[in-house]
């Protein structure tokens, strides 16, 4: 489904990402894990099309991403839940959902989604009018991950949806994440909380200093000693 | 007393609705570009003169009634797209080559640009236009003809003078806010403008193309100062290439009391220094009005740094 070639991508004269190459197919979730700065975000921003990689191919369906806007990426079904949450902070909660069906025509479908996203995560139904920005750090993150999922994506992009939440919220994250996915949608996973991650993915990559040093199946991953000493803390 | 202040009152709502839809065009720019748009109150000149050709070419002092009404109506719409053309060119050729540049490099040719636009109000008052006076004195004020009528609405004897030109201008001013107000809050246009103004990338993501979005708030923009414009060509009645530079300069000062980037606060800052002015004129003198508005100015933005309505932080998420 996507095909990530050997990319490389800086910041001015700082290269970031060496040459990374990774598949996703149809209907799994795979992990991106690695440190901080191991290139994991920037990855996600080149298949997305809000950082272009300087060399390399990306294509999705067969389609070559690189020369495409970042705004007409999203309509070839790809929605990405940024790094940050980046909720629209001064406007509601139903307008962030509204915008995220930006793409979209078919209004009754529409409506279908707000109710589907609303009982996913109930709380964000009493929160409807409310400005994002006054929401808790885990109640932005379920709505970023709400608003992506308005652009009825099949492929989901998802960096760091765990960072600063409270585990009862992390694991309803994760809940919903195995919940979409069971639905038909494609999940790429970025996490530091690795062992959270190769647990619910079919496989994982391993970053570190923009390449892939380890892959594998999230359980092969999780046993491997390598893995293990470095990014599970055994 | 109550009639002085009374008409102050009306004085000052009129130039105060003047200064806040022109400076309705600086902060919505602001607010997507974090941009000064110094050429803004030229396009506003520009449009004024633009208007008044249209005057001159179609005689429109000859008209009455109706049909003075219909041609009135065409002259704002048209001079409102003239403003808008005129403010997505510069623009489209200007500003967005220089996007990605640091932000002094737009802010800069913003002012370049502002030059320009009031040399061409020059050679555009050389026309050998009636209405220009001939053309011969390219710098002087032209006229521009009473067209409303100057009866007191309130009768004659009244120690009170309300014109209908005061009612038309507050009225027409109001229609045109509460037209943006809606544009920008119910419709998908206006919320792609707010996504883009509090996060450019994530509006990206949702497949807003934020190029357009900027594009549409020129457009936008260029359109109130067209508007502005004729209203306040009809009310002074005079217009001269330097107007833009003065009056945009108040226009800016009002979003910057208001809180930049804020379109409620544009509206009141406009008010607001429409009223100051107005009662300083009255009551302490009108050579010391620069020095009033300043220096309210000044401290407002002590006690209150970023503006009446301006958020003083940026949220953090």
């Amino acid at each position: 489904m996507l095909v990530v070639d050997n990319i490389c991508a800086a910041y001015g004269a700082i290269e970031v990402l060496h040459g990374i190459s990774l598949r996703v197919e149809q209907g799994e979730i795979v992990t991106l894990i690695g440190a901080n700065g191991a290139g994991k975000t920037t990855t996600l921003t080149c298949i997305s099309g809000l950082h272009k990689p300087k060399s390399g191919r990306v294509t999705f369906e067969g389609k070559e991403l690189v020369p495409v806007p970042c705004h007409d990426i999203v309509r070839l079904g790809i929605a990405h839940s940024p790094e940050g949450r980046r909720v629209f902070p001064r406007l509601t909660v139903a307008e962030n959902l509204e915008l995220g069906a930006y793409i979209r025509h078919d209004k009754d479908g529409i409506a279908r989604d707000y109710q589907r996203i609303y009982d996913l995560f109930p709380v964000l139904r009493e929160r409807q009018q409310q400005l994002a920005g006054t929401l808790s750090g885990g109640e932005q993150q379920m709505l970023a991950v709400g608003r992506a999922m308005m652009a009825q994506p099949r492929l989901l992009l998802l960096d760091e949806p765990s960072l600063g939440l409270a585990p009862l919220i992390v694991k309803r994250i994760f809940e919903v994440i195995l919940e979409l996915n069971r639905l038909g949608t494609t999940v790429l996973l970025v996490e530091q909380n690795a062992r959270m991650a190769l647990r619910i993915a079919h496989r994982g990559y391993v970053l570190e200093t923009g390449q892939v040093i380890a892959q594998g199946t999230g359980a092969e991953l999780l046993a491997d000693p390598k893995v293990q000493a470095a990014y599970l803390g055994e | 007393m109550f009639e002085t202040v009374a008409q102050q009152l009306i004085i000052g709502l009129t130039n105060g609705m003047v200064f806040a839809l022109v400076a309705l065009g600086y902060t919505m720019v602001y607010g997507i570009l974090e941009f000064i748009n110094f050429a803004h109150g030229d396009v506003f000149m520009l449009s004024a003169f633009f208007a008044l050709t249209l005057v001159g070419v179609i005689d429109v002092g000859q008209f009455h009634g109706p049909m003075l009404a219909v041609l009135l109506c065409g002259i704002v719409i048209a001079s409102a797209g003239f403003g808008a053309v005129v403010n997505l060119s510069i623009d489209r050729l200007v500003y967005r080559p220089l996007r990605k540049s640091p932000k002094l490099a737009p802010l800069v040719s913003a002012i370049g640009v502002s030059f320009l636009l009031q040399n061409i109000g020059l050679i555009w008052g050389a026309l050998p236009l009636a209405v220009f006076g001939g053309g011969g004195q390219p710098a002087a004020p032209k006229s521009f003809p009473q067209l409303l009528p100057s009866d007191n609405l309130l009768g004659a004897g009244s120690g009170l003078t309300l014109q209908i030109k005061d009612v038309l201008v507050i009225g027409a001013s109001l229609a045109v806010m509460t037209a943006l107000y809606l544009l920008v809050t119910r419709t998908k246009l206006g919320k792609a403008m707010r996504a883009t103004a509090q996060d450019p990338q994530a509006a990206r993501l949702m497949g807003i193309d934020t190029d357009q979005v900027v594009a549409a708030t020129f457009l936008v923009g260029g359109g109130l100062a067209g508007f502005a414009a004729v209203i306040y060509a009809l009310y002074i009645n005079t217009v001269y290439y330097q107007m833009g530079y003065q009056n945009g300069l108040y226009a800016f000062t009002a979003a910057v009391v208001g809180g930049i980037g804020n379109i409620p606060g544009a509206v009141l800052g406009g008010l607001l220094l429409g009223l100051v002015r107005a009662f300083s004129d009255q009551f302490i003198g009108a050579q010391w009005q620069p020095a009033v508005l300043f220096g309210i100015l000044i401290v407002i933005l002590v006690f209150r740094p970023a503006g009446l309505l301006g958020s003083t932080a940026r949220e953090k998420v």
